[in-house]
């Protein structure tokens, strides 16, 4: 390896608001003095969209159609063509994170169908012998803080062969019991989800209980609109016959990155639900839904 | 048939003696020899002589103290040589070290100490649940696509493998190995452990969790269920190593260039990195799917928790402990639960305090912690144990755990005496007997680790008083047993032991003969084992022969041999430790009470003879042989006492013998009559000798035990002098009667070799002068002076003696005697050659007749008697021996045909 070329970034958690000054280092390391034609810094920004397969079909219209939505698109010249000696050259950059107009930072989001994601490039543009050197670098956008207290929305639910929707025969399912609460589903984004469950009593046996959190992410426009529900994870919280009356704690952790404050715009919207699958013995499969709203404190 | 006179040859027994003797050759300076120090140069060998005597050369051994080897070496030893051209380099490390050690130490100190000793306790596990059952493991690895060369700089590149071993584990190889032995299974889990340790030493994070993922995955299996504790154990083995290599990696980016954390560190000194990297994990293993997993391997890294937060892991505690009512498996849970005991003690420690002082929860806590753990902080433990509630589990039962663990590991020092006062306080309180010395039992161990005598006394005394209203005692037998165990194994000094006052009191309470004979066996074996010098301190004289007395007086028709042989090597092992110094007669007397107090044991009574016997010869080495009147007065007491005991003995055998040794001991004392007497109790007694006798429960005959005996009877008659009013050689010729009349077997030549012993002995005793005396008693030689009426007399006895042989020879000329007839020739044939004089015609002829009889039936072994023929000839090359070649000429070897 002759020259490497390296982005750090000042925060270990690479989290930055919008209104902050991004800030860190370039790191240029080689052997010998490198040659150059200017290095670069780039911010970029933006909201990808992209349909389902299965939406593709109805609305064909949408096909192609939906571009890339630019948060932000930010070049600064850093160093101006030259040499760098040999050795490690360490270059400080700050970048204050603001927007054009009337454009928001949505906070950093890994989805199936949406996107949003912010990366740091740095470019060294090199002579024709060389090859140009690039470096990308991913960091994280943390929307701003919620002003004022967050209401907490506490739900019990029972569940039942009554309360089900969607059975074909109701007279062939067992005879369960299941009662639980969430503490709320208004949920701060750092802190888990949590409540109890109790199985006060299931004829058949119980295989799994297990808490599936889900995004519903839905892209659209005047034209129309695709709306999918996939999965984020899928945690167990009972694994087998769990004893009777005996509350079994809902405990989840919002994995970071794939999931992020509920969000709606006019081009798409990102949205979380929970279920609550319990898996009986002889394949039944009892889901209670629950949709979420995720905000940051 | 014509009578053979005897004649016997004359010996000088200095002279033989020194023609016996190797010659000595002095060894010449420079000659080799293997014993001398190895010299190397001339310089060194004057160097090694002066350290020895200066006078001799080198050639004398006595001067080489030196060692060869390091004499060789110059002096100096190879290995120290190294160690010190080694120890600067050590010196280097030292800091290295002792900051490890430091290191290992604070490893301790945060959840090390309060530990259980689980080392031990896995070993256990692992070796009594065993399965011959099939296992099986399923285990969901990523193919080896991840290995580690695909690790470059490139960011991307990374995320893309990690992805790729991200898919693995999504669909990853499901690898089912079926019908495995326990064996295999255990290798397997070594394997994956292995795996884990080399994925994370090649930066394969995500492989490493894999592992461990997939390994606590086994535990929600149970399907061989007595293999399950032992399952547990080797999978918890993995989580352990992985939560330390998690701990150790964060902790190793906490340490930048300037300082290392300490070792008590708060989360404020952990970097931001190191913090980051920490959440990742939590977050990484909180999205784990399967609960039984995520639990082992968030509970396997909550000791991470330091570096985020103070109080993480105590609030993680909690949520785990819910999380457990999710698996359904009862045993699976079980064992989940243990595992989150085993990785955070001191933090359930302080939740028992919160959770109100339940006393079973304490009671739990003190029999599975650690006692070092429990001990230091016994105080905290006290004062719950006084607040918590009597209801639901009795008091008594938490004072006794917590003195079980104090019985094991020592409380802090200014703490001790406090700790004996409050649990004494309540212990004291109690009023069922039964809960009480149950309690005591376990206290008296503390009491006697950290506390003198008085404390020790107050505790037997509140004993004592406890135990003896309505006769309390009789139900606590072992509790009281196990007491005095623990007294005794603290106190090896008895005469400490014996001036704590409510010692024999305590003693008391044993009133069923049973166990009060096995508390003093415990006793008594701790004396022997720890008395060391000899006593005559009158405090423990006066309990230990209370307490052997008791051993003694248990002993009845109905005791067991074993049991008796016991109890007398006990008592043996007393009476040996006792010493009065030069207080002979207080000696003797104490000899005269154990006596009495111990006559129906046999060995001690033995033992006391013994004992005597020696405390005579002792007398006699203290005044150097000379007795004074007091003196001889003494000896003749302890003489005396022998001579009653003795009789009062079973055993034929210890009687001849025991007869024949103090008959000895009287002699070398100068009491002649005395020693008279014994010998002729001995004489007296063997004609009791029974046919058979009883050796170790089996019936012998008896008769090769008496040639034994008689043996070393006449090596004794040899030096005794006649006495002046019997006639010459009264003793012999008492004995011989005795074994003339004696009914010997008819199958056995016994009768003949003794006679054969008897003609060595008047040979002997014709002698000018004897082969041995003993120091100022006149033996017959020098009462005779050879005289010839003397000597007349004596052959006169050979005659008969050698009568007697011929006649037996005779008789033996029988087919099936044949063998016997030629073997006792030859014995005979021998003893002349040796003793006789065979310048004599007719001993000559005699010898030369029993040559042929040994050979006559063809019975002879060739062997020897071509080894006899050699050794003549060669006797006949000595000066004075020439009359034997013309023997050998007369001694013709029997050729084989």
């Amino acid at each position: 390896m002759g020259t490497s070329l390296d982005i750090k970034i000042k925060r270990a958690n690479k989290v930055y608001h919008a209104g902050e000054v991004l800030s860190g280092v370039v790191v240029i390391s080689g052997k010998d003095s490198i040659q150059h034609q200017g290095v670069s810094l780039t911010v970029e920004g933006s909201v990808n969209l992209q349909l389902s397969a299965k939406s593709v079909g109805v609305f064909e219209a949408f096909y192609n159609s939906v571009k890339p939505i630019q948060i932000i698109n930010s070049t600064i010249e850093m160093v101006k063509p030259g040499k760098f000696p040999s050795g490690k050259t360490e270059i400080p950059f700050e970048f204050p994170l603001h927007v054009k107009g009337n454009k928001v930072l949505y906070e950093t989001y890994h989805g199936v169908f949406v996107n949003i994601q912010y990366t740091l490039r740095c470019d060294m543009r090199r002579s024709l012998l060389a090859k140009d050197l690039t470096k990308t670098c991913e960091f994280i956008v943390h929307s701003a803080p919620q002003k004022g207290k967050l209401t907490p929305s506490p739900v019990d639910f029972t569940i039942t062969p009554e309360t089900l929707q969607n059975v074909k025969e109701r007279a062939l399912l067992p005879k369960f019991l299941i009662r639980g609460h969430l503490n709320s589903t208004n949920c701060v984004i750092t802190q888990p989800l949590t409540g109890e469950l109790v199985v006060e009593s299931s004829e058949a046996a119980i295989k799994s209980i297990e808490l599936q959190l889900v995004r519903v992410e839905t892209c659209g426009c005047a034209e129309g609109y695709a709306r999918d529900a996939t999965e984020i994870q899928n945690i167990q919280i009972a694994d087998g016959d769990v004893c009777r009356s005996l509350s079994v704690p809902i405990y989840m952790v919002f994995p970071r990155l794939f999931t992020c404050p509920t969000l709606e715009t006019t081009n798409f919207k990102v949205e979380f639900e929970v279920n609550i699958v319990v898996l009986l013995h002889a394949d039944h499969l009892i889901t209670e839904n629950f949709p979420l709203k995720l905000c940051r404190m | 048939m014509a009578v053979f006179p005897w004649h016997s040859r004359s010996r000088n027994y200095k002279a033989e003696f020194a023609s016996c003797r190797l010659e000595a050759v002095p060894l010449e300076f420079g000659d080799y020899h293997p014993l001398k120090p190895i010299t190397v140069t001339e310089s060194k060998t004057k160097k090694v002589s002066r350290k020895g005597s200066t006078s001799s050369t080198s050639s004398s051994s006595s001067s080489s103290v030196l060692d060869p080897l390091s004499s060789v070496l110059d002096g100096t030893d190879p290995l120290s040589m190294f160690a010190a051209t080694a120890d600067p380099a050590a010196t280097v490390t030292r800091p290295l070290d002792s900051s490890r050690k430091r290191r290992d130490r604070d490893e301790n100190s945060i959840v090390g100490s309060d530990f259980e000793p689980w080392a031990n306790k896995r070993g256990e596990i692992l070796a009594r649940y065993t399965t011959t059952e099939k296992l099986s493991i399923n285990l969901f690895m990523g193919s080896e696509k991840g290995k580690a060369g695909t690790v470059t700089s490139a960011m991307s590149e990374k995320v893309r493998t990690r992805l790729e071993e991200l898919d693995d584990f999504e669909e990853g190889s499901q690898k089912e190995l079926l019908n495995l032995t326990q064996q295999d299974y255990v290798n397997r889990i070594e394997e994956l452990n292995q795996s884990l340790k080399d994925a994370w030493a090649s930066d394969q994070k995500v492989k490493a969790l894999k592992i461990v993922i997939q390994c606590s995955k086994l535990l929600s299996d149970t399907s061989v269920i007595q293999f399950y504790p032992s399952k547990f154990v080797l999978i918890t083995d993995i989580l352990d190593t992985f939560g330390k290599l998690v701990y150790e990696r964060i902790f190793s980016m906490c340490v930048d260039n300037r300082s290392v954390l300490p070792d008590h560190f708060s989360p404020e000194n952990v970097n931001d990195t190191a913090k980051e990297t920490c959440l990742n994990w939590f977050f990484k293993i909180a999205s784990i799917r399967e609960l039984i997993p995520r639990f082992y391997v968030e509970a396997s890294i909550l000791k991470c928790n330091k570096f985020l937060s103070k109080t993480g892991i105590s609030e993680c505690l909690p949520r785990l402990t819910c999380m457990i009512r999710g698996i359904g498996d009862p045993l699976v849970s079980v064992y989940a639960r243990a595992y989150l005991c085993r990785a955070l003690l001191t933090e359930m420690m302080d939740r028992c305090k919160k959770l109100g002082n339940n006393a079973l929860l304490l009671n739990s806590v003190m029999s599975a912690f650690r006692a070092e753990f429990i001990a230091t902080r016994s105080m905290d433990f006290i004062g719950m144990i006084k607040e918590c509630d009597e209801s639901g589990f009795p008091k008594h039962l938490l004072f006794r755990s917590l003195g079980l663990n104090l019985a094991l590991a020592d409380p802090p020092e200014g703490d001790r005496l406090q700790i004996l006062n409050e649990a004494w306080k309540v212990i004291t309180k109690l009023k069922n007997p039964q809960d009480y010395i149950n309690c005591a039992e376990v206290w008296v161990e503390y009491t006697c680790k950290h506390f003198t005598k008085r404390e020790v006394n107050t505790v037997l005394a509140d004993v004592i008083k406890h135990m003896t209203p309505d006769r309390a005692f009789e139900d606590s037998y072992p509790q009281l047993h196990s007491i005095i165990k623990k007294v005794i194994a603290h106190f090896h000094d008895f005469s400490v032991l014996f001036s704590v006052e409510k010692f024999l009191p305590f003693l008391d309470m044993f009133q069923k003969e049973s166990v009060r004979v096995e508390v003093c066996k415990c006793i008594m074996e701790v004396f022997i084992k720890h008395q060391q010098e000899p006593t005559k301190d009158p405090v423990i004289l006066n309990a230990l022969l209370h307490v052997c007395k008791t051993m003694h007086d248990s002993v009845n028709a109905l005791t067991l041999e074993d049991e008796k042989r016991m109890l007398a090597y006990l008592i043996n092992g007393f009476i040996k430790m006792v010493s009065f110094g030069r207080d002979f007669e207080q000696q003797l007397s104490f000899y005269v009470e154990a006596r009495s107090m111990f006559c129906n044991l046999e060995p001690v009574l033995v033992q006391l003879i013994h004992s005597v016997n020696r405390l005579a010869m002792e007398t006699r080495k203290v005044m150097k042989g000379n007795h004074s009147r007091k003196t001889a007065a003494f000896v003749r007491a302890c003489v005396a006492y022998c001579f009653i005991t003795i009789p009062s003995l079973v055993g034929i055998f210890t009687r001849l013998n025991l007869y024949l040794h103090s008959g000895q001991v009287a002699l070398a004392n100068q009491c002649l009559s005395q020693a008279d007497a014994f010998f002729k109790a001995a004489i007296s007694l063997i004609p009791e000798v029974p046919k058979m006798i009883n050796i170790d429960g089996k019936m012998r005959p008896s008769e090769s035990f008496l040639l034994e005996f008689l043996c070393n009877f006449f090596s004794t008659l040899l030096i005794v002098p006649d006495h002046p009013e019997h006639g010459v050689l009264f003793l012999v010729r008492e004995l011989l009667n005795v074994i003339q009349d004696y009914t010997w077997e008819d199958s056995s030549d016994d009768k003949i070799r003794i006679y054969t012993c008897v003609l060595h002995l008047l040979s002997a005793m014709s002698q000018e002068n004897y082969l041995y005396h003993i120091d100022k008693v006149d033996s017959n030689d020098s009462l005779y002076g050879g005289d010839s009426k003397f000597l007349a007399e004596n052959n006169k006895l050979c005659e008969t003696v050698m009568a007697q042989i011929l006649e037996h020879l005779k008789t033996l000329a029988k087919d099936e005697a044949l063998k016997r007839q030629s073997s006792l020739g030859l014995s005979f044939f021998n003893s002349i050659l040796a003793h006789g004089d065979l310048r004599n015609n007719r001993l000559n002829q005699l010898s030369v007749n029993l040559w042929h009889l040994a050979q006559r039936h063809g019975c002879a072994d060739t062997r020897t008697m071509v080894k006899t023929l050699e050794y003549i000839k060669k006797r006949s090359k000595q000066p004075d021996m020439g009359h034997l070649t013309e023997l050998a000429l007369r001694l013709p070897l029997q050729t084989r045909t």
